[in-house]
């Protein structure tokens, strides 16, 4: 345990709730807006400092900045045990990068009863903090919830079309979702005897004691689908294009592109490597749902989609496929990938997200078939959104390739004809994200558009709608070239031998 | 009988620990009292006393309060001194505040004598906390029937309303009904324990100690499992828990909201208290009986309660469906309490934040009644957190608590009780907990929306004026909003008490 009184952590999670509480107290607009800023700012800045710091502090059973505050529930194993390990922390950066585009975002958006959306953001920024710092199972979910329900108040309220549908079915799915994987958590913890409801003593205890298979194997069952649906694995994944197309841009831009990734988190930081055994007999299922729904089934229907938001929506569901096939693979290789996908995604998907707003600023419209030409009157916006799909699609140089890549190879070890299937859904990416691209920017303007903007001819992106966009597409450039500033610390996890090699 | 077995009898009557019960007593006489004397026009400051009363009472009670210390038998074993005890005294003086305050927000729109609600609520709350100390059957009964007589009054209380005194019948006879199950099974655990034939019989078979002692020496004794099925029917009426949930819709409609409020946490936690106390004493060599009928029990009454909920427009039967659906979790923990010592804290700790939580909703409730305290529709909500952010936030946190949401207490609390069903096994009836929380988002997330998502507030005519929040009202709903915050994200002393 570190004595240092300076607990980037604590703090990255305290301050959006320290904020919010005082916006909440009745703080007046003024103030609250800047006060915003600098809750949205300093996650940020502790997530850059726990990356910066990260392989020169020294670890305690493998976590960096580990703290532990008594809550009163020591009784039943549990206390706040905040602490980053290889594969927390580059989620941990996603969540406080993400997190400042995203605050940025909001605060400009001008939403109606502003100080009330930017409040449930903090929350939400703060549960994903705290999601990631968590080294006790019982903050890991408590923080995702924390950061879930925001979700649905503010796709129900700020939401666009269908809102009330859509954080109704969204609530309902991810509730159950939720519940799911907390029994499995719950599961694990009984079954195994251990005394604290953390990552380190459970790992301790189970890799001394394993559980039998079979109750392993019921255990990964329930945190599979629990996870699963949180993730929108085909086919429990209808809440999501919903979900995402109805949600206002910061929103989307921290549920699509960070909160979802809890699940992933949980199966490849807490089931695999507490119940190896488990996730043998489950491999091939997973990997056939999400080779055959996700990248296949969903890949095509993004095909079909002409909603600018849909599109993204379905094409996140569609790439979470890549990270199952990771997961279903089990290894360590396998691994890497979907920790380095997770990050990339998240960034390409909240930025795709914000672009899409943007161009709704200057179309009103989101449907693709009545755009075009856009190009000509905001080649920057072009720009990133061309760059955003190129991402998305997984071309190098950035960083979705680095995961994509490492998955392909360990699944090829995993089946060859699954392995090929999943090349091709990188076809159909390519095909609906550069088809997008040209709908919307290229080409000749509809007639409807065109007498639209011919009215008040749409502006190029401004310095303050750059900025987030560009955060998040110099963070994916950054780790597209140099992919060794987060995979170091991922593959010190990795070679300590808690997944398996081959 | 001599002399000094009467001495000793009296020498083992310890008054002082029941000072609470005493006091609520005086206060309620001396209530009736100021009645007789004081002049008419100053008849409305009386309620406000009996609340002064309570609240001295309380502020007493926390300060003597002396937790730890091992548990005693008083009045020769009539009742039991614990600090379960204690605690389960705060929780029914919470309660009985709080129906005050909220009486005098609901009986201002009504007819109905003002000062004689006051007595019997703080006639039913001291009977309440003898209810839960009680050592010996006779005791549990006697107390039982001076809670349920309270109710039969305060149920059928706006005498002018046809549902509510539809609701005082159907509470009567359902009451009585139940009262005679108890009865007859107490009757037939009496009489077999005093059976000489039988090893282990006793004299004392009423008392909850030796009537244990014989039961562990008769562990298959016909009779006294028939006697035991009659007992737990008879409490899982007070708790409403299935088959015995019918009467709850109706009820809970027809009583006044303060009453209501009452019904569903304070008549519902002594029960719970009650049942808790039984499994893991009296009834533990019966666990081969118990547990799988508490267990089905649970089960069914999980399941009802939500889907019963669903479809549900009134808010007062949607409350009461709900608090079915609570009162099956509670019963999976008094289930895991047959075998786990960690869920009887689970189960306190449960029934605090089911308190806080209800009590929030109870009272944003009362403000948005009309003169017809039984038509209270979720339409009527819309607009809400528009209109009074204050009474909107409140409902949000009671409903989000009820539902199991985190950072809310009532997240911890079925955390903690999921986990001691874990513990004991409990998987079936997990699952079951499971599909019944994910239903209860439905309807909980109904309500919200209707006050949060609804475009804009009907237009005054369409729905009852709302009554602006009181001081005391106020100071009492945002401490249950913020005590149900900080108990979801902070334990602290409690936690520590429940010492798992």
């Amino acid at each position: 345990m570190t004595t240092d009184p300076f607990d980037p952590l604590l703090i990255a999670i305290a301050a959006p709730l320290a904020v919010a509480l005082a916006i909440g107290l009745g703080l007046p607009k003024r103030w609250s807006v800047r006060l915003a800023y600098l809750g949205f700012a300093t996650p940020f800045l502790m997530a850059l400092h726990v990356w910066w710091h990260y392989s020169a502090v020294p670890k305690v059973h493998g976590y960096a900045f580990l703290t532990e505050h008594a809550t009163g529930l020591s009784g039943v194993g549990i206390t706040l045990e905040l602490g980053v390990n290889g594969i927390a922390m580059p989620l941990f950066v996603l969540a406080g990068l993400v997190g400042f585009a995203a605050g940025l975002c909001a605060i400009r958006s001008g939403a109606e009863r502003l100080k009330v959306y930017l409040m449930l953001l903090l929350v939400m920024l703060s549960g994903l903090m705290g999601t990631f710092a968590s080294v006790n199972l019982f903050f890991f979910y408590f923080f995702h919830e924390l950061a879930l329900i925001p979700t649905f108040i503010m796709v129900g309220v700020w939401g666009g079309r269908d809102r009330v549908y859509a954080a109704m079915k969204m609530t309902i799915y991810l509730t159950a979702g939720a519940m799911l994987s907390l029994l499995g958590l719950i599961a694990i913890y009984v079954k195994s005897g251990a005394r604290r409801f953390d990552m380190i003593a459970l790992r301790d205890i189970l890799a001394a004691h394993p559980l039998a298979s079979g109750s392993q194997a019921h255990i990964f069952g329930l945190l599979l689908f629990g996870f699963g649906i949180l993730v929108a694995l085909w086919p429990m994944h209808t809440w999501a294009p919903l979900g995402y197309g109805a949600a206002p841009t910061s929103t989307a831009m921290l549920h699509a592109g960070v909160l979802k990734k809890f699940g992933l988190y949980g199966l490849i930081q807490i089931a695999l490597p507490l119940l190896p055994a488990g996730a043998l007999p489950w491999g091939h299922l997973l990997a056939g749902l999400a080779v055959f729904g996700n990248i296949v089934v969903v890949g095509l229907i993004t095909l079909a989609q002409r909603d600018v938001k849909q599109m993204i929506g379905y094409s996140s569901v569609m790439h979470m496929g890549y990270a199952f096939l990771g997961i279903a693979c089990g290894t360590a290789l396998g691994v890497g990938g979907v920790v380095l996908l997770m990050v990339a995604h998240g960034l390409s998907v909240a930025l795709l997200f914000l672009l899409s707003t943007n161009i709704w600023q200057r179309t009103r419209t989101l449907d693709m078939d009545e755009m075009g030409g856009l190009a000509r009157q905001a080649p920057i916006l072009a720009a990133f959104f061309t760059a955003a799909t190129f991402a998305s699609i997984g071309l190098p140089g950035f960083a979705n390739f680095w995961g994509e890549f490492t998955i392909f190879v360990a699944a090829w070890k995993f089946s060859h004809c699954l392995t090929v299937f999943a090349v091709l859904g990188i076809v159909l990416s390519a095909v609906y994200g550069l088809r997008a691209a040209a709908r919307i920017f290229f080409g000749e303007p509809s007639v409807a558009f065109a007498r639209a903007a011919g009215d008040q001819p749409p502006t190029d992106l401004s310095w303050t709608e750059r900025l987030p966009a560009l955060i998040l597409l110099g963070a994916l450039l950054f780790v597209g070239f140099w992919p060794q500033s987060i995979s170091q610390s991922i593959q010190g996890v990795l070679q300590t031998g808690i997944y398996r090699t081959h | 009988m001599d002399l000094s077995a009467l001495q000793n009898i009296a020498a083992g009557n310890d008054w002082g620990a029941i000072w609470p019960e005493i006091s609520l007593g005086c206060l309620a006489l001396a209530l009736l009292i100021l009645e007789i004397v004081l002049p008419r026009k100053s008849h409305g400051r009386i309620p406000a006393l009996a609340i002064a009363g309570q609240v001295a009472i309380l502020v007493v009670l926390g300060l003597t309060f002396c937790g730890g210390g091992p548990d005693r038998e008083i009045f020769n074993g009539l009742l039991r001194h614990s600090t379960g005890g204690q605690v389960m005294r705060v929780f029914f003086l919470v309660s009985s505040i709080f129906a005050c305050v909220l009486g005098q927000v609901t009986l201002a729109r009504q007819t109905a004598p003002r000062v004689e609600f006051n007595t019997i609520i703080l006639t039913v709350s001291a009977a309440l906390m003898l209810l839960v100390q009680s050592n010996h059957f006779l005791m549990l009964f006697v107390s039982l029937e001076t809670v349920t007589v309270g109710f039969y009054i305060l149920v059928s209380y706006f005498r002018t309303s046809s549902l509510t005194l539809e609701a005082g019948l159907k509470y009567l006879i359902m009451g009585a009904l139940s009262s005679g199950l108890l009865l007859f099974g107490i009757a037939l655990l009496y009489g077999v324990a005093g059976n000489r034939l039988l090893p282990g019989h006793t004299a004392e078979s009423l008392r909850y100690g030796p009537l244990a002692a014989f039961l562990a020496a008769n562990p298959h004794n016909y009779v006294a499992s028939i006697g035991i099925v009659l007992v737990l029917s008879g409490i899982a009426f007070k708790i409403g828990a299935f088959p015995f949930q019918i009467w709850i819709p109706d009820v809970y409609q027809g009583a006044p909201t303060p009453v209501t409020a009452l019904l569903a946490v304070a008549s519902k936690g002594a029960g719970f208290v009650v049942l808790l106390t039984l499994v893991r004493t009296v009834l533990a060599p019966y666990a081969w009986l118990v547990v799988p009928a508490l267990s089905g029990m649970a089960a069914a009454t999980i399941l009802f309660g939500n889907l019963a909920a669903l479809t549900q427009h009134n808010v007062k039967r949607l409350i009461g469906l709900s608090g079915v659906s609570h009162a099956g979790f509670l019963l999976m923990g008094v289930v895991a309490a047959a075998s786990t010592p960690l869920a009887v804290g689970a189960v306190y700790f449960y029934l605090f934040a089911y308190l806080l939580a209800s009590f929030a909703v109870f009272g944003v409730m009362a403000h948005l009644a009309g003169a017809n305290d039984a038509d209270q529709e979720t339409s009527d909500y819309a607009g809400l957190a528009k209109d009074n952010p204050f009474l909107g936030a409140v409902l949000a946190v009671g409903l989000g608590s009820l539902a199991g949401i985190p950072p809310l207490a009532g997240f911890v609390g079925k955390f903690l009780v999921f986990v001691a069903a874990f513990r004991a096994g409990l998987y079936g009836l997990l699952a079951v907990a499971i599909a019944g929380v994910v239903i209860s988002i439905y309807y909980y997330f109904g309500w919200i929306k209707a006050a949060y998502f609804a475009p804009d507030s009907p237009p005054a005519g369409d729905r009852p004026a709302r009554t602006p929040v009181g001081l005391a009202a106020k100071l009492m709903l945002g401490g249950f909003a913020l005590a149900s915050v900080i108990l979801g994200l902070y334990q602290g002393p409690i936690g520590r008490w429940l010492a798992w």
